[in-house]
């Protein structure tokens, strides 16, 4: 029995010292959350290289739905519970963000080349001149049509075109016998579902979402001119049922035949000409968002980036995580491992000066345009207050756009008219300003 | 039409009935099945195919990208730990309310069941900051009190409707036999109602793993369980549909295959309430 307890207490005690050790050069461990699309899956994928590189840190994922994102980030910034030390934000939060003191700075010293980093989507991110997330991937809107169908119905499409001339292709182009429809858009309530769409397009009209003293704006003609525009054009060559469409519904329509143009995300380009997914892959051309009265924030711009939370324990480690996902080097990297057609675009100036980019991605130059021509400091033909493309980046935007979005949706859908959905939509945004002491 | 025929006729009529509300309650988990074995433009194409060739691709994605086990584990740890203490609560809840009711036990009652009235998210702001103070978040330990807390009205009411059938004379008949309260309830009372316990644990444990409020809320990977994987296959930009339902599949196998098991128990526990 004695020799028994001699020996129990011989394995505890050097079990607890190994432990010891073990835990004295332990890896920092960093946790990362993110939304679930395809670049960010590749980069999961190349995690064990930035272990390598840096022996001390692991990393771990946390993979959420974008609205489950949204909401479990904000709880764990405002709460500062520390839950995640690098976090996937968009344009929308970081300026926001970065004025509470809720991110860190990105470390942009060094061999980091911030200059790189194209200058809309780096002030996008920043707030008064500091960056506080790195983008990890960019992008704008542009139209992407079916050369074949346009062709055939005898029209042309080019950068730029009026916002009539779309509607004319569309019509032209429009044939629900066989399943082929004029255009398709987003119609999906939301104030990054429709909203996204709807600001740029309102934005080409003339219209703001506040005046210089931030009062809503949406009761003005040149938002009726805009919704009337949409709400007309979707219900009579837009695909039925478009009221609950967004991103991937359109993507699905497009990449099956089933729409002549689809005026979306910029991001959208390489999923409609992979022949893995899209049936068309071969038949997709591309051009600049259309205009009506002003070319000015008529394209978006969004950059889904990498943002560190102040309460974070291991901000080293985080710092050299983030710089090392938006890095030139991971460019490369991708291109190296997965094909350059396949490398996080919308970022960086040499990215698209590469000639091996330009080679496999044959949507660099409209890419590249349509996010160089969106400025969030000026987006509006009239002054207004706010930054941001298609949002305005204050907290009280998600709720007042969002209802908004709701509005215009139930109008696209027919249950209510127009000038009533903007006139509700008006009165919301104008209590919910007053309550947050705007005026 | 003779009586016969008229009764024959009715069964053909109930059965007709059941069989379409079963298709019914099961299409979406068969369509979620197959959608499952499709390539992701499949699974997207209008009018959708039925026959196709199945591809395991999805479930090799799903297997590269989530740790299964990982996941699968957090939710048996959570499902049945929680189910385990809130039996451990509303046995002897439901015992001293059945048996030996006060005045105000009806009130009690429903002041449980009014706590299943209040939308979660009315509390998820105290819940965070607590488990935060606590260090709880992200831990299974966080899961099991707000599972147990979730569930214990549902079981407390469930045991409570089968013990109040209970013959009472049995139980006299015990304490004349010298039974001690303790004895009473796992002597007596347990025994005789091993069926409603069980199907209420099941239903417990269904609840627990399907669970998905709290459990995106309240942990991040550690304690993560498989309705937290699933969340993770929806994406904001790209087509998903195909890898959703394996890993939707994947989630469900474990406790569809256990109700299978315990389908006794449960239709048993479902139809209690008679007089033994």
């Amino acid at each position: 029995m004695k020799r028994l307890t001699k020996n129990t207490l011989t394995y505890a005690v050097s079990i607890t010292a190994a432990m010891t050790a073990a835990s004295a050069f332990s890896a920092t461990q960093i946790t990362v959350a993110t939304v679930n699309n395809g670049h960010m899956i590749e980069m999961q994928k190349l995690t064990p290289e930035f272990e390598k590189a840096n022996p001390g840190i692991k990393v771990k994922w946390v993979t959420l739905e974008e609205g489950v994102l949204r909401q479990n980030v904000t709880q764990d910034i405002a709460n500062k519970s520390g839950l995640y030390d690098v976090m996937t934000i968009g344009m929308y939060e970081a300026p926001i963000w970065g004025e509470r003191g809720w991110l860190q700075a990105v470390d942009t010293s060094g061999s980091y080349d911030a200059k790189d980093i194209l200058p809309s989507i780096r002030g996008g991110l920043s707030y008064k001149g500091t960056m506080y997330a790195a983008p990890f991937y960019g992008e704008s809107s542009m139209v992407m049509y079916r050369k074949d169908l346009v062709k055939a119905a005898g029209m042309e499409i080019n950068d730029r075109d009026s916002w009539e001339h779309i509607r004319d292709v569309a019509a032209a182009v429009n044939n629900p016998e066989k399943g082929i429809y004029g255009i398709c858009l987003r119609g999906k309530a939301g104030w990054g579902d429709n909203m996204a769409f709807m600001t740029a397009m309102a934005n080409s009209f003339g219209a703001r979402w506040f005046d210089e003293n931030w009062k809503p704006q949406l009761e003005t003609a040149e938002w009726k001119n805009a919704v009337n525009f949409y709400v007309d054009l979707l219900n009579k060559y837009g695909p039925p049922g478009a009221s609950s469409n967004s991103f991937n519904e359109n993507l699905a329509l497009f990449n099956e035949g089933k729409c002549g143009m689809w005026i979306d995300a910029t991001i959208a380009a390489s999923f409609v000409t992979d022949p893995k997914q899209s049936k068309v892959a071969d038949k997709v051309g591309f051009a600049q968002s259309p205009y009506a009265v002003t070319e000015k924030g008529a394209n978006w711009l969004w950059s889904w980036a990498l943002g560190i939370p102040a309460a974070t324990k291991n901000a080293d480690a985080a710092q050299k995580f983030v710089r090392w996902a938006t890095s030139k080097e991971y460019i490369q990297l991708v291109g190296e491992k997965n094909g350059w057609a396949a490398v996080p675009t919308g970022t960086r100036a040499s990215t698209y000066a590469n000639p091996e980019f330009q080679k496999a991605a044959v949507f660099a130059d409209a890419e590249l345009k349509a996010i160089n021509s969106a400025d969030p400091t000026d987006s509006t033909l009239k002054p207004s207050p706010y930054v941001g493309v298609q949002f305005a980046a204050i907290p009280e935007f998600q709720a007042i756009g969002t209802t908004t979005g709701q509005m215009i949706s139930g109008a696209l859908s027919g249950s209510m008219t127009v000038d009533q959905a903007l006139k509700s939509a008006n009165t919301s945004a104008d209590r919910q300003m007053r309550q947050a002491g705007y005026y | 039409m003779t009586l016969n025929q008229q009764r024959k006729l009715k069964t053909i009529l109930t059965g007709l009935f059941a069989w379409t509300v079963a298709l019914v309650l099961f299409f979406p988990i068969f369509w979620m099945f197959i959608t499952s074995f499709k390539t992701e433009l499949q699974a997207i194409s209008v009018p959708p195919s039925l026959f196709f060739e199945p591809t395991l691709d999805n479930f090799r994605i799903v297997q590269e990208r989530s740790d299964y086990i990982h996941h699968a584990w957090n939710s048996v740890v959570t499902s049945f730990g929680s189910t385990i203490i809130a039996l451990v609560i509303a046995i002897p809840a439901a015992y001293s309310m059945a048996f030996f009711p006060g005045k105000r036990t009806k009130d009690i009652l429903l002041w449980m069941l009014s706590t299943k009235m209040l939308p979660a998210v009315g509390v998820l702001v105290p819940i965070y900051i607590l488990c935060r103070d606590y260090g709880l978040l992200d831990s299974k330990t966080a899961l099991v009190i707000i599972f147990t807390l979730m569930n214990l009205p549902i079981i407390v009411w469930m045991l409570f409707s089968y013990f109040k059938d209970l013959p009472k004379e049995i139980l006299e008949a015990a304490r004349m036999d010298g039974a001690t309260p303790w004895d009473e309830v796992v002597k007596v009372v347990l025994p005789l109602s091993v069926g409603a316990i069980s199907s209420t644990a099941l239903l417990s444990i269904v609840l627990c793993w399907n669970e998905a409020f709290w459990s995106l809320n309240l942990t991040a990977s550690d304690a993560a369980p498989l309705t937290a994987m699933i969340a993770s296959y929806s994406s904001p930009e790209g087509l998903f549909w195909a890898k959703l339902s394996a890993a939707s599949t994947l989630a469900c196998a474990p406790i569809v295959i256990f109700g299978w098991f315990c389908q006794k128990q449960l239709v048993q526990g479902l139809t209690f309430g008679a007089v033994k």
